[in-house]
């Protein structure tokens, strides 16, 4: 039976769908029109007024400063739980699994809405912390769901044979379990750093005045500030994430 | 093995990651419904009286409209992500591993941008001064005057893109374990190209179709920065009354009533879902897989 071309002109259609607005906004960043109706001539311009506002650096401080924190926060927690999740087989496990289930399907206005109410009623500044807080909140169960596949593929008779031999528990831990468990604990660590660093809704809900990150700031940007001086931030931005991915890539590999 | 210590290290081990989510994020989901019950005090805060009034005020003759738009979104943005997903994921499943890897990194590569800037760079695409609106303009298929943004297409369009790769991921994941020699069979068998699709193939795929369309439909119900971004005062869902609400009325039991009408519709598929898969984990336990 002669093949259907049906499919791939679908997935050529949705990748041309995906990248169309991006290379809009990467044209648009270099050219001299704010909205780009014509091309008006190439143009520096919104990177230089980038690079000098005073406001994006210090929110780019707050933002790394969280990311970074509630990274180490939840890879920690995180991992804890995928442990108790692979290890044990028990009804206090099967609850566990539920609870680390429900904030990643829960949509992010509720954990907002529902984090604010709650730092409301204690009486809790809003600020730095509580964004810190939150992030941990919906980091932990993504380090959890990524460490648990690591897992999956590991033989715990490794850990009891070091037991037998002599090896304290937690010297069988450190030097066996975790080694092993490392790509899927930096991987998971990696996830929670990216969403640390691109949420926006949950961080809007909790976040006080002076603690403005990189996402809220470019929401401010969007409402009053020029639109180019954002094309030019989003190109430096994607840049910069191809950075980080390839040096990640390149560093996974030279490990392999 | 039924001594007291494994469970001691087991609740150890489980305590720091449950207790976090119990404080942070058990507690505070209650308290929303809690507060929808509650009086808003003039100052923004929570009032200490319980009331039915918060929750009699959801009448508010705006809301019915809101409430359809939202799910009629979210519906029709599910649909256009499965609709789509389908055949792309079979595309994929079909080539060679190494043409596989690079359209999936083609395909995860654009959401590593920051969500805000993705939505932004619609704005940018559909503008009334943008180079494609003067394309359609040229075309003759737009009007001068016709406007592309703050509509509800717009936030449908947008929508469907954010969603996108969170159904052709699950779907494909089904697609590449789905063992095509059962399609071969089904033509053997005397069936054609649809029937052997609709009856082998979308069974085949059944657990990546529904984990996609829970993946798209909860955060679709949830939306909120897309229909603030490209949707106008005509496309809001109720993602931005409750920011509405929070925010601009500074009304928390107000937001906390329409918050608690969201948390169930979104634990109603959600809880489906998950009593699914633990049945399917179950069946693939007691099968020795």
């Amino acid at each position: 039976m002669k093949k259907s071309r049906f499919p791939l002109y679908i997935t050529i259609a949705i990748l041309v769908f995906f990248y169309l607005p991006i290379i809009i906004v990467f044209a648009q960043s270099f050219n001299a029109s704010r909205f780009g109706g014509a091309w008006k001539g190439f143009t520096f311009d919104w990177y230089w007024k980038l690079f000098s506002d005073k406001n994006i650096w210090h929110a780019l401080t707050n933002t790394l400063i969280i990311a970074v924190s509630s990274t180490f926060v939840s890879v920690i927690l995180g991992t804890i739980a995928a442990f108790a999740l692979y290890k044990y087989k028990t009804k206090l496990q099967v609850s566990h699994n539920v609870l680390i289930y429900f904030p990643l399907v829960i949509p992010d206005i509720l954990m907002g809405i529902s984090l604010l109410l709650f730092f409301v009623s204690l009486k809790i500044g809003l600020g730095l912390l509580t964004i810190f807080l939150a992030h941990v909140t919906f980091s932990i169960s993504y380090v959890a769901m990524v460490v648990l596949g690591r897992f999956q593929d590991f033989d715990y008779s490794i850990m009891e044979a070091a037991l037998d031999l002599g090896a304290t528990w937690w010297t069988a831990v450190r030097k066996i379990m975790i080694p092993y468990l490392m790509p899927g604990i930096a991987a998971g660590g990696l996830l929670a750093f990216t969403l640390s660093l691109d949420d926006f809704v949950i961080t809007f809900f909790v976040s006080g005045p002076d603690s403005t990150t990189l996402p809220l700031y470019i929401y401010s940007m969007m409402r009053h500030g020029s639109p180019s001086v954002i094309n030019a931030l989003s190109v430096l931005m994607v840049a910069f994430t191809f950075i980080v991915v390839f040096i990640s890539k390149k560093l996974l590999e030279a490990k392999e | 093995m039924h001594n007291s210590k494994p469970r001691k290290n087991e609740f150890l081990l489980t305590l720091p990651s449950m207790g976090w989510l119990m404080i942070f994020f058990v507690i505070p989901t209650l308290l929303v419904i809690a507060m929808a019950f509650r009086n808003s005090d003039p100052y923004g805060g929570i009032g200490d009286q319980w009331t039915f009034n918060t929750i009699r005020d959801l009448r508010n003759p705006n809301y019915p409209s809101i409430i359809w738009r939202t799910l009629w979104l979210s519906v029709v943005s599910t649909i256009i992500c499965i609709v789509t997903a389908i055949p792309a994921s079979y595309f994929i499943s079909r080539i060679s591993k190494k043409f596989q890897d690079i359209i999936l990194l083609l395909i995860i590569v654009p959401f590593w941008i920051n969500f805000l800037i993705r939505i932004f760079a619609w704005k940018v695409f559909l503008h009334p001064e943008g180079l494609f609106k003067q394309i359609l303009v040229t075309l003759h298929i737009a009007g001068p005057d016709t406007l592309l943004l703050y509509r509800p297409e717009a936030v449908l369009v947008v929508i469907v893109y954010s969603y996108l790769p969170f159904a052709l991921l699950p779907i494909y994941a089904a697609a590449e374990k789905f063992d095509f020699h059962l399609m071969e069979a089904a033509y053997d068998l005397g069936a054609n190209r649809f029937q052997a699709f609709l009856r082998v193939y979308i069974p085949g795929i059944k657990m990546g179709l529904l984990t996609a369309i829970i993946v798209v439909f909860i955060p679709a119900l949830g939306s909120y920065v897309i229909p603030d971004i490209v949707g106008g005062p005509s496309s809001e869902m109720i993602g931005n009354k409750i920011a509405q609400r929070t925010f601009i009325d500074r009304n928390l039991p107000h937001a906390s009533a329409l918050s608690a009408l969201l948390t169930f519709a979104v634990i109603l598929p959600a809880a489906i879902a998950l009593t699914r898969k633990f049945f399917k984990e179950k069946n693939s336990r007691s099968i020795g897989i």
